[in-house]
């Protein structure tokens, strides 16, 4: 599904990814875990395409493409999504709107015909249960004056909507208190499937109390430094990052 | 004889050829008042950029060619009014053509007593004394030229006149056609609006082109609320590339009146606003709102003025623009708070997109306040789209001009979202958006 080689980013001039690997099958999901400032979000940015990160080295394959080369829409449209670490309020976008246009982006990207009104509110309808969304929330402008655990939810919302193959979820469980957590956590579990791979970042082992890992990596300072199953990560949790640094040493 | 004076010389000698056909030509005051303007454009001609006022709008794309006042007679057909018309809008409704009423087009039926709604050289005719009183009194000191020039030819345009008590449970729109005479025409309505204590009315004044040929629209609206009368009015200003227009809109609320204005300019060619308002005694509110699009290399110039003369009055004023390509903006807001207008409170705020780097904006919210027992504040933006939501909404495959557009849209759905009814609110979304989308080619103003 993703194939990551010798990954190197800098932001700024300066080298914050330092020849990263790593690659997650299909179906998978693999946890990034690492103390601030590792370079977790750069990568999850990376791969949505976003400005400001400059690719000095390396590649990055998606289902067989240079993911790198494409521009932000069209990886979207290709079934990469990221649920963002700060989901961006913009008021006057309505939600509907938002998720009409892109998932209709996608359809007609796929060669497939837009969906008409009805169709789309029966699929809207489906997946606001998943994250336990009132409807009204697709007629609130994106995001603006949702609380923490709403702005987090309808992300996993969108991804619903959108169906992606690859999704990178950024500080998913960041600002969530425990039955936020829970609900988001339900919402990726029910979306998990053969071909839909899942990259969780996160800072805490919390997260995968809830959403059990098939993988675990740690990355610190631009590279990954350990990988293991769901085990790593409970081991990290009691030592702390710094138990990384000695073993690695 | 300045360059500014000879430019208003055809006008003079063009309302001087004329004077006697006017309407209500022959009663003394009102050819008293057509003469007192005529001689304020012979001594102050048009404006010009040395004029503080003129200082960032050039009106060369008008005295470049001359315009010939438009005459009664000309009609417009019925075939383009129902096209033009705006989707599930239940009004009443006046058409001019070049600013002549046309009482055939217009659809006054079922008025409640109480209101009349008619062509004004048709109520001057036939009985002018009550308007020719009122005449004026909304506007005061005439703010430049064009002004005294629309005032020098007052002839046609629209009146209203609800009485006392009265509530409207439909918008009246007066419907505005320029062009109709062929190229070259000048039209020049003049609108008197006059709302009886505790009446309440919704009017919707629009102004769009019939064909592309160059046309002149100077048109001043005069509005007179009594005593907690309620005004909801909507300016929609839609004319064609090759329509000039000068807008004025000047208001005076007594005790208690409220007045929601709500200017939305498309921007094609080349147009100037002047918006003056007296909140003349305790308790009167305006809420006076505008959104304009500058795309191509037309201009847009937005003056206001709002005057607080009395105490506890409440003004909120936002203006938002769209700039792109090579478009010209100007906002020039200016709000006075009189010395004994204590416990006046008041917010003005301009804020502007630009979305190119030829577009220019030229803002000068300006605050006078001579009370002391004031809360004022102001403020003006000028920014470009926000990167991080543009990611946002691409990163989910919307693309980058579809994003942009959505985003600007909804820049502007600040403003649109407080019109009303809402049939006029999404006709006024759909032609912003159809704006947007491609932004107009840039000819226009050369």
């Amino acid at each position: 599904m993703l194939d990551i080689k010798n990954l190197k980013v800098t932001v700024d001039g300066k080298a914050i990814l330092n020849g990263l690997n790593l690659n997650v099958g299909p179906g998978e999901v693999h946890a990034i875990m690492g103390p601030n400032g590792s370079g977790k979000s750069t990568l999850a940015n990376v791969i949505a395409g976003r400005d400001g990160y400059e690719v000095t080295n390396g590649s990055v394959t998606f289902m067989g493409n240079d993911l790198l080369s494409m521009a932000p829409e069209d990886r979207a449209r290709e079934g990469v999504f990221l649920a963002f670490q700060y989901p961006v309020e913009i008021p006057g976008v309505a939600n509907i709107a938002l998720l009409k246009e892109g998932l209709n982006a996608a359809r007609r990207h796929r060669g497939e015909t837009e969906l008409d009104a009805l169709d789309f509110l029966k699929l809207v309808r489906e997946k606001l249960k998943l994250v336990e969304m009132k409807e009204e929330f697709l007629y609130r402008s994106v995001n603006e004056g949702f609380s923490g655990g709403e702005k987090k939810r309808n992300e996993i919302f969108q991804m619903a909507m959108l169906e992606p193959s690859l999704a990178v979820l950024d500080e998913t469980d960041s600002g969530l208190d425990i039955d936020a957590l829970k609900t988001v956590a339900g919402g990726v579990n029910a979306l998990r499937s053969e071909d839909r791979s899942i990259i969780l970042v996160t800072h805490y082992q919390r997260l995968l109390d809830y959403i059990v890992p098939d993988r675990v990596h740690v990355l610190a300072g631009g590279r990954i430094l350990r990988s293991g199953d769901k085990q790593l990560a409970l081991d990290l949790e009691e030592r702390g990052y710094g138990w990384i640094d000695t073993v690695a040493a | 004889m300045s360059a500014m004076e000879s430019h208003a010389v055809p006008y003079v000698e063009a309302q001087q050829a004329h004077a006697s056909e006017l309407p209500a030509a022959g009663v003394a005051a009102l050819d008293r008042s057509r003469l007192e303007a005529l001689e304020i454009l012979g001594e102050r001609g048009l404006p010009s950029q040395h004029d503080e006022d003129w200082k960032y709008t050039s009106i060369k794309p008008i005295t470049r060619s001359r315009f010939s006042p438009a005459v009664s007679g000309v009609d417009c057909s019925e075939h383009f009014i129902a096209a033009s018309a705006i989707d599930n809008l239940d009004a009443w409704q006046l058409v001019f053509a070049d600013g002549f009423h046309l009482p055939h087009r217009s659809k006054t039926d079922g008025l409640p007593e109480g209101v009349q709604v008619t062509g004004l050289a048709e109520a001057l005719t036939q009985d002018p004394a009550p308007i020719v009183d009122r005449l004026g009194f909304a506007m005061g000191e005439m703010p430049h030229g064009f002004s005294a020039m629309n005032s020098a030819f007052v002839g046609d345009g629209a009146l209203v006149e609800v009485d006392p008590g009265v509530q409207l449970d439909k918008p009246i729109e007066l419907l505005f056609v320029s062009g109709c005479s062929g190229e070259g025409f000048l039209s020049l309505p003049r609108n008197l609006v006059i709302l009886g204590d505790g009446s309440e009315a919704s009017i919707i004044e629009r102004h769009i082109s019939f064909g592309a040929e160059r046309s002149l629209s100077n048109s001043l609206t005069e509005i007179i609320l009594g005593k907690s009368a309620t005004l909801n009015y909507c300016c929609a200003q839609d004319q064609a590339e090759r329509t000039f227009h000068v807008g004025g809109l000047f208001c005076r609320l007594a005790q208690s009146a409220k007045f929601k204005a709500t200017t939305i300019t498309m921007g094609r060619s080349w147009v100037r606003n002047d918006a003056r308002i007296n909140l003349d005694a305790e308790g009167a509110h305006a809420n006076l709102d505008g959104a304009y699009l500058a795309f191509g290399r037309c201009h847009v110039d937005n003056h206001t003025h709002i005057s607080h003369n009395a105490p506890e009055c409440t003004s909120r004023e936002c203006y938002k623009g769209v700039l792109g390509d090579r478009g010209h903006a100007v906002f020039h807001g200016r709000i006075v708070v009189q010395p004994h207008a204590q416990k006046t409170d008041s917010e003005q705020s301009n804020q502007n997109l630009l979305l190119s780097a030829d577009a220019q904006i030229d803002t000068k919210p300006q605050l006078e306040i001579y009370a002391d027992d004031v809360k004022c504040a102001h403020g003006a933006t000028v920014g470009q789209l926000d990167e991080a939501a543009l990611f946002y909404l691409v990163s989910r495959g919307v693309d980058r001009e579809t994003a942009r557009r959505m985003l600007t849209q909804a820049f502007a759905a600040e403003i649109l979202e407080t019109v009303t009814p809402s049939a006029l609110q999404n006709y006024l979304a759909s032609r912003v958006l159809s704006q947007l989308s491609p932004a107009v080619p840039p000819e226009a103003v050369a």
